[in-house]
């Protein structure tokens, strides 16, 4: 098995003795079948045991492992050494207050999650023993939009968010888009209201940045535009005295 | 233990030099002076055909003949087609999805449906101009 050194360049930051965040770098050999978390795991347990970093399944599926590789925005379980060049840098996800090391401090984001109502909604009462029924046509409409495992790689990667954190931001639009495009759910133009007087949909000028980097194809950038057109024709609705709700 | 976050600070001014991705994206931002300018140019053209001076009209219109405005022009619908037509034509399907059935209608329809209307958009317009 071919093994490389591979020069990690790792951001490091102690709340309790540093002013500000400083490179430190660690040589790791590394097999070629190595993802960058294995490399971090080897920092930690062979030459470093003070590096923080937040990671929990190894596959791409808790969406806690995301960082800046060399500048991108990655989940490190799913960025391989081989694909990688000699030096790498790794940071904590940008567009984030640093909590410790390569630890962000997420509580914005989770805030914004709660804000867009991520639950079915009903205005009428649910059918009595009856589950709500959902077509695989229906289902269609917003598979796609469930497979976000809110790893905030996306947030990362929005230069709007990066410049005003009152905006909403791709994931947790996405996710209030799936709620949109759900036929059980009645509370869209509730969410649309919401959307309406944040810095919402408006503020994302479809750079597309969030949807390259998303790990797992959620797309929250088609999402966004899809809330724009939905955004204008409830408007629309509204002043012309329509109600905009699914029947 | 004390938690004292720390915000990496980001330059108002520079924070697209950060990479590729947001220097594209400046540099489509910046049509808007483009758009800018031919509000103005179409502004100014309607205020001469409404002074309803014949010569005016002719000036103006010799004015814009020669090369360097045609260089321009050009240069001007390039920049638009490769900044704004192409990347917005490629990303229609994404704010436009369709979905037959339970298929999503493959990206590529909507996409050429999409250059067919320019097309055919756009010819008509040369034809009411009397340019066909
Ligand atoms: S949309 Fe993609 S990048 Fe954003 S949080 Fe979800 S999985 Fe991560
Ligand atoms: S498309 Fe919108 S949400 Fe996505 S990165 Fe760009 S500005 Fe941010
Ligand atoms: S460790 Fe769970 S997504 Fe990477």
């Amino acid at each position: 098995m071919s093994t490389r050194n591979l020069e990690l360049e790792v951001m490091r930051y102690d709340p309790e003795k540093d002013e500000a965040p400083y490179f430190q770098k660690y040589t790791v050999p590394c097999p070629e079948e190595w993802v960058i978390l294995d490399a971090l795991n080897y920092v930690r347990d062979e030459l470093d045991t003070t590096l923080a970093f937040r990671w929990s399944c190894h596959m791409m599926v808790c969406g806690s492992c995301g960082m800046m590789v060399n500048g991108e925005p990655s989940l490190t379980c799913k960025t391989f050494i081989r694909d990688l060049p000699d030096k790498v840098r790794i940071e904590p996800l940008e567009n984030f207050p640093i909590e410790r090391d390569l630890i962000v401090v997420f509580d914005d984001v989770i805030q914004k999650l709660h804000k867009v109502q991520p639950y079915i909604m009903r205005k009428d009462a649910p059918p009595e023993d009856k589950e709500f029924t959902q077509t695989p046509a229906q289902l269609m409409k917003f598979k796609q939009l469930t497979m976000c495992i809110n790893c905030m790689c996306c947030y990362a990667a929005c230069p709007q968010y990066g410049l005003d954190n009152n905006f909403i931001g791709p994931a947790a639009l996405a996710l209030a888009h799936r709620y949109n495009l759900d036929n059980r759910d009645q509370g869209k133009s509730e969410r649309l209201d919401i959307l309406a007087d944040y810095d919402g949909v408006w503020e994302c000028s479809f750079v597309g940045a969030c949807s390259e980097v998303c790990p797992k194809h959620v797309d929250p950038a088609a999402a966004l535009q899809q809330m724009k057109v939905d955004g204008a024709v409830e408007y629309w609705k509204q002043k012309l005295g329509m109600t905009g709700e699914k029947k | 233990m004390s938690r004292r976050p720390y915000v990496r600070p980001i330059s108002k001014t520079t924070w697209f030099m950060r990479n590729g991705r947001y220097k594209i994206y400046v540099l489509r931002e910046l049509t808007s002076f483009l758009v800018a300018f031919y509000s103005f140019y179409t502004i100014c053209a309607l205020a001469i055909l409404a002074s309803g001076s014949v010569e005016k009209w002719d000036s103006f219109i010799t004015a814009q003949q020669c090369t360097g405005w045609a260089i321009f022009h050009a240069v001007a619908l390039l920049y638009f087609l490769f900044f704004q037509t192409f990347p917005w034509f490629k990303l229609a399907p994404k704010a436009m999805p369709v979905q037959v059935g339970d298929k999503k209608l493959p990206d590529s329809y909507i996409i050429v449906g999409h250059y067919v209307a320019w097309i055919f958009i756009s010819v008509f317009i040369l034809w009411l101009a009397g340019a066909l």
